[in-house]
């Protein structure tokens, strides 16, 4: 086994064989999740928190149902409903919690860099589900085992990430993860929705969708914040969908048996068609659900093994 | 009452030139450079550098309103430690310098608790809101040697325009923060490769040349004195020696930061090197170094801004900006000539002689007649640095645990140690 970090923060630590093991793990518990009894007790008599300083129902929900089927005992906190309002720091928080010894935090904060800071702060695995702009690993993952079961392999792919690249984690730890397994990665987006010299990160950059979705194997859609589009990133919502919205018109330009993903939520009838987001011969989406829950656990089982071996080794 | 400095590396920054030589002081003042003559007291240099005091514009000190921050007498026992024997402090206190009976409180405070030279300036509108322009006239006769609203940028350019040509008629100098304020709203890094793989709210570079095109356009209708606070991009740099050579009674400065410190030091969210503006690229760095030795850029300033840990010990974008300064200073710029990027008297240019030259201070040179506010110093003396041995009641240094070299031997005002032995 190689994947020995302590915690989970972001793509941009692991190598290739790490995200291998952790994604070939995650196959095993596709299997235990589709079986009858659905439990495990890998993670019997340990304590997992999730900390959500920003709304979750999606990521939230998956992490708990990974903890609880493999048996641990999980607590959620709606964190941006509690001590921030009175003013405690996050260190103090998280100095709070860590004198309740969690073996498992998962994190979610709206700033860049903030879920590193904490797990700086405690002695249990970290895992991030999402920081700010910066990173969101678990979505990558189960993006990329997502689409290693559709395609047969997670290399020498071509894919396109559309939309809201600026301000999305998923598509920064998604560019990263495909590039190190060696795929060509394609950002398609209005050049006020792009991070600035981005194309130096290895990525081929398109404002044009035809030509960015052009032989591509996978179509990555981004969820358009509400608040984006009241004109001051782009002019309206309808001429965005008009020419960034997925529909079958632009999807042609793809590959015949092109993938179409998409993190959700969805805003149908924004950044994509409704019949595309139902179409069960293209899009993915629904099995993105299901792997989210199979990497949440690997993710989470891998980090208790790393733990319990570091923690042997101290009392050797 | 006479003391000779002999066998001394002499730093002269008018001359540009280092030679062998003793300094003789009298009753504070620069007697003699040059020839060993006989004094009462007699103090052998053993080679090392001696330099005028380093005048540093832009020193924050947290009085009033944030004491727990910074106070006089630690920021002038961390300027003694620094080299530094003027301070010029920034009016971005709470509430903001803009009244003259404010500045004789900052002007008591100082003279009974900073063993070197304090210099304030004053806000240059009202509250550092950007709306009225203070009582300009009597700030200038109340001490105050430079007129700025710090980080702010004064956005109503008719109330700007006004200020700039009420202390024009005046003489007094303005000093501005170049930036174009919408642009840079919430940014905490510059925009770049780094930027967009930390994920963190960035500004353009641009936006620094924006806002010094803006300014130098409202100094060439008005008139006025004006002095860029930091210069920190290569695309400001052309705008900047264009508005010298129409002959705009302009200049500019730097911080030590941005000339030994680049965007990817900020590394995983360290939050001691978010400072304002934010670092730059490694070839801005480059040339706005390259501007200081050619001179284009005249002044060197540590921009010395307190915070405590709580301010610090939040995620990136919420941290306050700023970094402690005043005994980094010296040691962070001998990194520019043990890089050959620089040499000495070149240096003490922009750390001495330039800051006393724009605000018409009799100091900052190695002459007769001038006040005897000196620095020796080795310029070779290797460290490691630790941010808790630091004078500043605040510890926010970019440069803990690095290595370091340029150590202070002693500090001299008006003739008088203020810091070291000898």
């Amino acid at each position: 086994m190689t994947f020995r970090a302590k915690h989970l923060l972001g793509i941009e630590h692991l190598g290739p064989d790490e995200i291998d093991t952790i994604l070939n793990l995650a196959d095993d518990y596709v299997a235990l999740n589709r079986s009858k009894n659905k439990r495990s007790d890998v993670l019997a008599g340990l304590t997992q928190i999730n900390m959500f300083f920003e709304n979750s129902t999606r990521t939230q929900a998956s992490f708990e149902l990974a903890g609880k089927r493999l048996g641990a005992d999980v607590m959620n906190m709606a964190m941006q409903a509690s001590s921030i309002k009175k003013g405690e720091t996050l260190i103090d928080t998280a100095l709070t919690l860590n004198a309740m010894h969690p073996d498992l935090l998962v994190v979610r904060h709206p700033h860049s860099g903030a879920v590193e800071l904490l797990a700086s702060k405690v002695n249990c695995a970290v895992l991030n589900a999402g920081d700010g702009r910066h990173e969101h690993p678990t979505q990558a993952l189960l993006d990329a085992l997502t689409i290693r079961r559709k395609k047969g392999r997670l290399h020498r792919l071509s894919i396109a990430i559309c939309g809201d690249i600026a301000h999305s984690r998923v598509a920064r730890s998604n560019l990263i993860l495909l590039g190190k397994m060696e795929n060509r990665v394609r950002l398609v987006g209005p050049p006020t929705l792009m991070p600035s010299e981005v194309s130096e990160l290895g990525v081929e950059v398109y404002d044009d969708m035809r030509e960015g979705l052009k032989d591509v194997d996978v179509v990555m859609m981004l969820r358009l914040q509400k608040e984006r589009m009241d004109g001051g990133f782009i002019p309206s919502e309808r001429e965005y969908y008009h020419r960034y919205g997925l529909d079958a018109e632009k999807l042609s330009h793809a590959k015949p048996d092109a993938i179409v993903m998409h993190p959700g939520p969805m805003n149908r009838g924004v950044e994509i068609d409704g019949t595309i987001a139902d179409d069960i011969n293209r899009s993915v989406i629904q099995e993105q659900v299901e792997m989210g829950v199979a990497v949440r656990m690997a993710a989470m089982d891998l980090l208790v093994r790393n733990m319990r071996a570091s923690r042997a080794s101290v009392e050797v | 009452m006479t003391t000779l400095l002999k066998n001394a590396r002499l730093i002269d920054p008018e001359t540009g030139t280092e030679t062998r030589g003793a300094v003789l002081i009298r009753d504070g003042i620069i007697a003699s450079v040059g020839p060993e003559l006989s004094a009462d007291t007699v103090i052998d240099c053993n080679g090392k550098c001696l330099a005028p005091g380093i005048i540093d514009i832009g020193v924050k000190i947290g009085e009033p309103g944030e004491r727990h921050k910074e106070s006089y007498r630690t920021a002038g026992a961390a300027a003694a430690a620094g080299g530094i024997t003027t301070m010029v402090t920034r009016p971005d206190t709470t509430p903001a310098l803009d009244t003259p009976e404010a500045l004789e409180f900052i002007n008591r405070r100082a003279n009974e608790s900073a063993p070197v030279n304090v210099l304030p300036m004053s806000a240059l509108t009202k509250g550092r809101d950007g709306r009225e322009m203070v009582e300009v006239g009597f700030m200038k006769d109340a001490g105050a040697v430079a007129f700025t609203d710090c980080d702010r940028v004064v956005e109503d350019t008719k109330v700007y325009t006004r200020a700039m040509s009420y202390a024009k008629s005046l003489g007094a100098l303005i000093i501005a923060h170049p930036q174009e304020p919408t642009l840079s709203k919430g940014a905490a890094v510059t925009s770049g490769k780094f930027a967009s793989l930390k994920g963190l709210p960035a500004v353009s570079a641009m936006a620094e040349r924006l806002g010094l095109e803006r300014d130098l356009t409202l100094v060439e209708m008005t008139g006025a004195r004006y002095h860029a606070d930091q210069i920190t991009t290569a695309r400001a740099l052309p705008v900047l020696e264009r508005a010298k050579a129409n002959g705009l009674d302009v200049t500019a400065g730097v911080s030590i930061h941005h000339l030994t410190l680049n965007e990817f030091d900020v590394g995983d969210y360290r939050t001691f090197f978010k400072v304002k503006p934010p670092l730059r690229a490694e070839t801005d760095r480059i040339a706005v170094v390259e501007a200081v030795a050619s001179g284009l850029i005249d002044i060197i300033s540590s921009f010395h801004t307190p915070q405590d840990e709580e301010s610090k010990r939040l995620p990136f974008e919420e941290a306050a900006s700023g970094a402690v300064a005043l005994e980094t200073l010296l040691p962070a710029a001998m990194r520019l000539v043990h890089a050959e990027m620089m040499d000495l008297p070149t240096l003490w240019r922009a750390l001495s002689l330039n800051p006393a030259k724009r605000l018409g201070l009799p100091g900052g040179r190695l002459s007769e007649g001038a006040p005897a506010d000196l620095v020796l110093f080795d310029p070779d003396a290797p460290f490691l640095l630790d941010r808790f041995k630091l004078n500043s009641k605040s510890k926010n240094t970019p440069f803990d645990g690095q290595r370091m070299q340029g150590k202070v031997i002693a500090t001299l005002v008006a003739g008088k140690t203020v810091f070291g032995d000898i």
